[in-house]
């Protein structure tokens, strides 16, 4: 029966890395899944103030956002340093708000229109003129709640 | 000549390009949860309803100015203190009669506010306040809110408010969330959010 006798030789063999591929293409795939891409490219300063009262605004299918401050350097030219808005990939007036939340809401399942959130991403140096333009164009169209996006931490960073 | 086995292919570098891949992911992946202040705003007013009137004592007047000077009831104050003074005014409790109230801890002065839930805090600042003086302000405000809510909900509760507020967002909560929830309203009755954001003059 020497056809099943082992053969001796007294290496240890190899460890297999087959299924490493595997593993990694797991991890990929998970990282895939998980990563939001983000949708809007900013063409505005977006240096957000700080604040230590701040609450969590996890639930992402609420949350529209409106983003306000100074054209980066690349924009200057073609829009000057004034303060602007901008809307997913556009800058836009005041006016333009109005349309825009009402896309949201369209976009949005119908029982949770009533709850949008609109989370205000304004630059720290921004004057409030514009964020109560923005803010009395909201109140026009009934879009109440606001949040006030700001970074963790002490106030007095703010100055 | 006997059959010829095709090639393997060799897989060796499948995972250098998995990993590659992988790291690409790992460093474009943000996991961010955006925070922040969260406000309601008023709604649009009707023209014909005229507002209430508020008795003066009960108004607690910040105007932000154009350079970050915060202004209280006309006098300027540093933005240090202004938590204190915000929470002097909403804890006072000068009422007498109906409008007594049995759990402020204030200094019960009649110049100032009557009642929590009559205490208003008014927010102005003008177009060329900056954003982040505004911001400063406004967490400062509802920095004196939270501690005095904590201080009540430690009283009857035991805990803090916002980590009642915590709780309650949390899906995963063990305890009995619509206690919880009533429990929120209760404490969110004793001392209501009443922050007037006006209009920029």
């Amino acid at each position: 029966m020497s056809k099943f006798k082992k053969k001796g030789d007294g290496d240890l063999p190899a460890i297999s890395t087959a299924s490493l591929p595997d593993i990694v293409f797991m991890l990929l795939f998970f990282f895939m899944v998980v990563t939001v891409m983000r949708d809007n490219s900013l063409k505005i300063a977006n240096e957000l103030p700080f604040a230590d009262q701040v609450e969590k605004l996890d639930k992402k299918e609420l949350v529209m956002y409106v983003y306000a401050g100074k054209p980066s350097e690349r924009y200057q030219k073609q829009y000057g340093t004034e303060a602007r808005i901008q809307l997913n990939d556009k800058f836009a007036s005041v006016n333009d708000i109005r349309k825009f939340v009402l896309e949201e809401r369209r976009s949005r399942r119908e029982e949770l229109q009533n709850k949008l959130i609109t989370a205000l991403k304004v630059d720290k140096e921004t004057n409030m003129g514009l964020v109560s333009d923005i803010k009395q164009e909201l109140r026009k169209i009934d879009a109440l709640k606001v949040n006030y996006t700001a970074r963790d931490g002490e106030v007095k960073m703010n100055q | 000549m006997g059959r010829r086995k095709a090639p393997e292919v060799n897989a060796g570098s499948m995972a250098d390009i998995a990993f590659l891949l992988l790291i690409f992911f790992l460093v474009t992946t943000t996991i961010e949860t955006d925070s922040g202040i969260n406000r309601k705003l008023p709604p649009m007013d009707d023209e014909k309803v005229e507002p209430p009137k508020i008795k003066e004592r009960n108004i607690f007047q910040v105007l932000v100015r154009d350079d970050g000077e915060i202004l209280v009831n006309e006098e300027q104050m540093d933005i240090a203190d202004l938590r204190e003074a915000a929470k002097k005014f909403l804890d006072n409790g000068g009422g007498k009669g109906s409008l007594a109230c049995e759990y402020c801890q204030g200094p019960r002065d009649p110049k100032s506010s009557d009642n929590p839930k009559k205490a208003v805090i008014s927010l102005q600042n003008n177009r060329k306040t900056k954003y982040k003086s505004y911001i400063t302000v406004q967490n400062e405000l509802v920095a004196a809110y939270n501690e005095l809510r904590n201080r009540e909900a430690k009283r009857l509760f035991g805990r803090e408010y916002t980590q009642m507020v915590k709780d309650f967002d949390n899906p995963d909560y063990p305890g009995n969330i619509d206690k919880l929830e009533e429990e929120i309203k209760l404490i969110k009755k004793l001392f209501p959010q009443k922050l007037s954001e006006a209009e920029p003059k």
